[in-house]
């Protein structure tokens, strides 16, 4: 992955930029030695190192825009970050950048019950903000798996998922305002406590976004009444269709269960290897639904799913009968990625998603991917929504395995793409994925997000490098190809 | 003289704004053009609309797999179409989008009409709007290039959410062309609590303590002047799903509300047809329109998007200056108001002011004549920085100023 050149005259410049920033955040908030910025060299996905120029930690707003703004003024990169564990390079520093840490805004600002939502900063962590509302009996809904540590600014840069987004959405569905700073410094609001927001959907653009557009400062999410009630299945099958069949009656039949997840035979391997908890050793394709509401829906679903199932013949089916259980159906499924990491010196994380009923398929063919490599894989799947994790095992102190598993990587996602998938479902583009857009999108479609990316950065300062795997200078988007004629139309019909 | 431009394929809408850009010939773009009313008349400066491209010849539905939840549409489908295609598999659009057409003394519309306004009915708490289920486009900008984003999947971060900006934007950022959306299993059955005579805070507080109970309420609504069945005032609690459950909540929730008035219930059709008639806003309907219920036509009817748990002091403010009528939706988040005087539009600025100093939101003049749309802005007025963003992106998708010119915001 080849990142752009680092600018000389902005490391030559280094010295200033460090007290410039020393004048803006006192004390401890700029670290400029190499042991300090160490910490900072990689996010989640360990495979790309590099250590930032300077990394600077401001406390408030004002001091984030007053960051950008000397940063716009004088053509100096910013890559913000969050906690860091984004899966694709996405707070990937780079040489001549500033890495703009939001980890000090750390605090809940409100929790509003009556309008059923709570207002934060963007340091806070994902599950904090369950853990500010549980006691009323809130949480917040979308629970992507790092949710311990991911913070909510970088789940709104990512529009982060989680288990149970089938039935409550991604992060774009469940915030309803941001406050946001600008490359310029210019601070922006959207949206608030009201529900539509009227104009262009920025707020919807700024999801996902990566942090290539701006700085979030504050969110405001929405909050969900926690379902009284809550237990799942674990079902074995004899083969991933028989799985995929359960999948798509389930929901044929009207039901949007909490979660539903699927593992293949060497995921339920390891993870029964792992934690124990009785996963059956003797399918192809365990599936676990988790149904939630209240009491008298769950046991009636619970009911009616497993009758789909033992119509489709499946080997094996339980159902939790207290939280102990529930819980422990799950967690071989939460610990599947360090089950996988038991196995094997090192994994490669993949997210594609595809339309679900093309999972047979691309099992098969990932399968003969697998042998052509020599390298194992075992899949973890948000079955509900089609969302992929294939886990590549490799060694990377063996020569050339990391690339092996790269192209590997590659493949798969060129095959989710070929199959009327994309390439991440969650995860995000960032660094990893870039040179892999031009699989799903046109030169026009990719310069005409660019222009979206000059219309808030027209200087390209935020995140260099990521998401686009070609660089325009916003000018030379900006020029149009006029051609003039006469009205096209012998072939239109008009009336 | 004004042309209608009428392109059945993409290629051909390519053509058409590809030509406009290179005249420098501003166009409207329209389906089936039955919320006209909606909006800023258009124009840019000097230059007039010149001619019209409706998108209503692209029509049909080309995808449509139930157990994936997903369909993808031509533009110009009616939506009714579409609406029916997936009520034949048990399913619905959950946002549940209302016949705004009937606001204007019309019927119909388009799926691509109901993406551009980025409309949302009375499920909008719990479902979302139209821009939550939106899942890819395709659409040609104001620089004549067919550009998609987005997909058929519903878990998707792959690139920006183009989909998302397009939906609301009025068809001032590019020409729709095709639409995936997300569909989902209709309830198998639904009822209704009514609650009577309550003034508007304590049901402004109920429907807030309805929405926080585990009930999973898709419906509250609270209608001062009655329904045509209620005269006095009725707050209406919907509960949807499999008929088990829809029992078991609907008895905790008649004991949430009991107490707080005269509780009845609707059974499932009278259900269907009450919030067919909130979703619609029936009261406030065009007088024009075979619905039976009159509105004045002549007279602002505003739409205001709040702060749920402020709504009744917003209202109480807003008919101490202006008279008028009001339905409470989206359990206090959505206030219609029909404006009984102020024809030329001036309690515009008491309004926005009001809604200012009650935690903000918007207020959209939804229909007015078009002298008072051209001197009243019809959508709110944004924050200077906001607004210079949004022009900026306008400029990003149309540089000459060619699509729908001036229909959000004057000069985007």
């Amino acid at each position: 992955m080849k990142m752009p050149e680092p600018d000389a005259q902005t490391l030559a410049r280094r010295d200033e930029i460090v007290a410039a920033m020393h004048a803006f955040v006192p004390g401890e908030g700029v670290i400029s030695d190499e042991t300090g910025m160490a910490v900072y060299e990689s996010d989640g996905l360990t495979a790309y190192r590099q250590l930032p120029m300077i990394v600077v930690l401001p406390e408030t707003v004002a001091q984030v825009s007053a960051i950008m703004r000397y940063c716009n003024e004088n053509a100096v990169k910013i890559v913000p970050r969050g906690a860091g564990t984004s899966l694709s390079g996405g707070a990937l520093p780079a040489a001549d950048a500033i890495t703009l840490g939001l980890g000090k805004f750390n605090r809940v600002l409100e929790v509003d019950y009556e309008n059923r939502c709570a207002v934060v900063q963007p340091g806070v962590t994902n599950l904090g903000i369950t853990h500010a509302v549980e006691a009323d009996g809130f949480y917040y809904a979308p629970d992507p798996s790092s949710q311990i540590a991911c913070t909510i600014g970088g789940n709104v840069a990512e529009n982060s998922g989680g288990v149970h987004c089938l039935k409550y959405g991604l992060t774009t569905n469940n915030i309803l305002g941001i406050e946001m700073v600008l490359p310029d410094g210019e601070i922006l609001r959207l949206g608030g406590k009201h529900m539509d927001s009227e104009g262009y959907d920025l707020l919807g653009v700024m999801t996902g976004s990566e942090g290539l557009l701006g700085v979030i400062t504050e969110v405001t999410v929405r909050i969900l009444p926690k379902p009284t009630a809550a237990r799942a299945l674990m079902i074995g099958f004899e083969s991933s269709t028989a799985g995929g069949q359960c999948v798509a009656d389930i929901i044929g039949a009207g039901i949007i269960p909490g979660g539903m997840e699927m593992m293949d035979r060497p995921a339920i391997k390891a993870a029964e290897a792992f934690v124990q908890v009785g996963y059956p050793l003797n399918v192809e394709a365990l599936l676990l639904v988790e149904l939630d509401g209240p009491p008298v829906e769950v046991d009636y679903l619970i009911g009616r799913v497993r009758e789909i199932a033992d119509g489709l013949g499946a080997v094996s089916i339980r159902v939790s009968e207290s939280e102990d259980e529930r819980n422990q159906f799950w967690a071989g499924r939460k610990a599947a990625f360090p089950a996988i990491g038991r196995l094997t010196p090192d994994y490669y994380c993949m997210d594609g998603t595809i339309p679900r009923h093309r999972l047979p398929e691309v099992l098969e063919r990932m399968s003969v991917l697998s042998e052509k490599y020599g390298l194992g894989v075992a899949n973890v799947f948000h079955a509900g929504d089609g969302n992929l994790h294939p886990l590549i095992m490799y060694d990377a102190n063996k020569p050339g395995e990391l690339d092996r598993a790269e192209n590997f990587g590659s493949d798969i996602l060129r095959l989710c793409v070929e199959v009327g998938g994309v390439l991440t479902g969650e995860h995000g583009v960032g660094v990893e994925k870039r040179d892999l857009m031009s699989e799903v999108f046109t030169e026009d479609d990719l310069k005409q997000q660019q222009r979206v990316k000059c219309a808030f950065d027209p200087n390209q300062l935020l995140n260099p490098g990521k998401v686009f795997p070609t660089l325009h200078r916003c000018a030379e988007l900006g020029r149009m190809h006029i051609h003039r004629g006469k009205m096209p139309f012998p072939d239109i019909p008009r009336f | 003289m004004v042309e209608t431009l009428k392109p059945e394929t993409s290629e051909q809408v390519v053509e058409a704004i590809a030509w406009a850009t290179g005249e420098e010939a501003p166009v409207e773009i329209l389906g089936t053009g039955t919320k006209r009313g909606f909006g800023r008349p258009m124009g840019d400066g000097n230059r007039l609309i010149g001619h019209a491209v409706d998108l209503s010849g692209l029509s049909g539905i080309t995808l449509y797999e139930p157990e994936e939840l997903v369909l993808s549409a031509w533009a110009g489908t009616p939506l009714a179409e579409i609406e029916a295609a997936v009520a034949e598999k048990g399913q619905m659009l959950a946002f549940e989008p209302p016949r705004f057409a009937r606001l204007y003394g019309g019927e119909g519309g388009t799926l691509g009409g109901m993406i551009a306004c980025n409309l949302a009915g009375p499920r909008r708490p719990k479902a979302g709007s139209a821009r939550d289920h939106i899942l890819g486009i395709e659409a040609v900008t104001g620089r004549g290039e067919l550009v998609k984003s987005g997909g058929r999947v519903v878990k998707n971060v792959t690139g920006y959410d183009l989909s998302k900006l397009l939906t609301g934007s009025f068809g001032t950022l590019a020409a729709l062309t095709q639409i995936t959306i997300k569909v989902l299993p209709a309830a198998e059955t639904e009822e209704t609590i009514l609650v009577s005579d309550m003034d508007d805070a304590a049901a402004v507080d109920l429907m807030s303590a309805a929405l926080n109970s585990s009930n999973e309420v898709s419906g509250a609504a609270h209608l001062p002047s009655g329904t045509g069945a209620v005269p006095g005032p009725v707050t209406a609690f919907r509960i949807e799903g499999f008929a088990p459950s829809v029992a078991a909540r609907g008895d905790t929730l008649r004991d949430l509300v009991g107490g707080h008035g005269g509780v009845s219930t609707l059974d499932r059709e009278g259900s269907r047809s009450l919030w067919a008639s909130v979703r619609d806003v029936d009261g406030m309907a065009a007088e024009t329109a075979e619905t039976g219920e009159t509105g004045d036509d002549d007279m602002p009817l505003w739409r205001l998007s709040v702060t749920p748990n402020r709504a009744a002091d917003i209202v109480s403010a807003v008919l101490a200056t202006v008279p008028g009528t009001v339905q409470y939706d989206w359990a206090g988040g959505l206030i219609w108001f029909q404006a009984e005087t102020d024809a030329d539009g001036t309690g515009h600025a008491a309004i926005r002011s009001i809604l200012a100093a009650h935690g903000g939101g918007h207020a959209t003049l939804v229909r007015a004549s078009e002298d008072v749309r051209r001197t009243v802005d019809v959508f709110e007025p944004q924050p200077a920085p906001l607004a210079a963003l949004s022009a900026r992106v306008k400029e990003s998708f149309d540089p000459r100023h060619i699509l729908n010119p001036g229909r959000m915001y004057s000069g985007v």
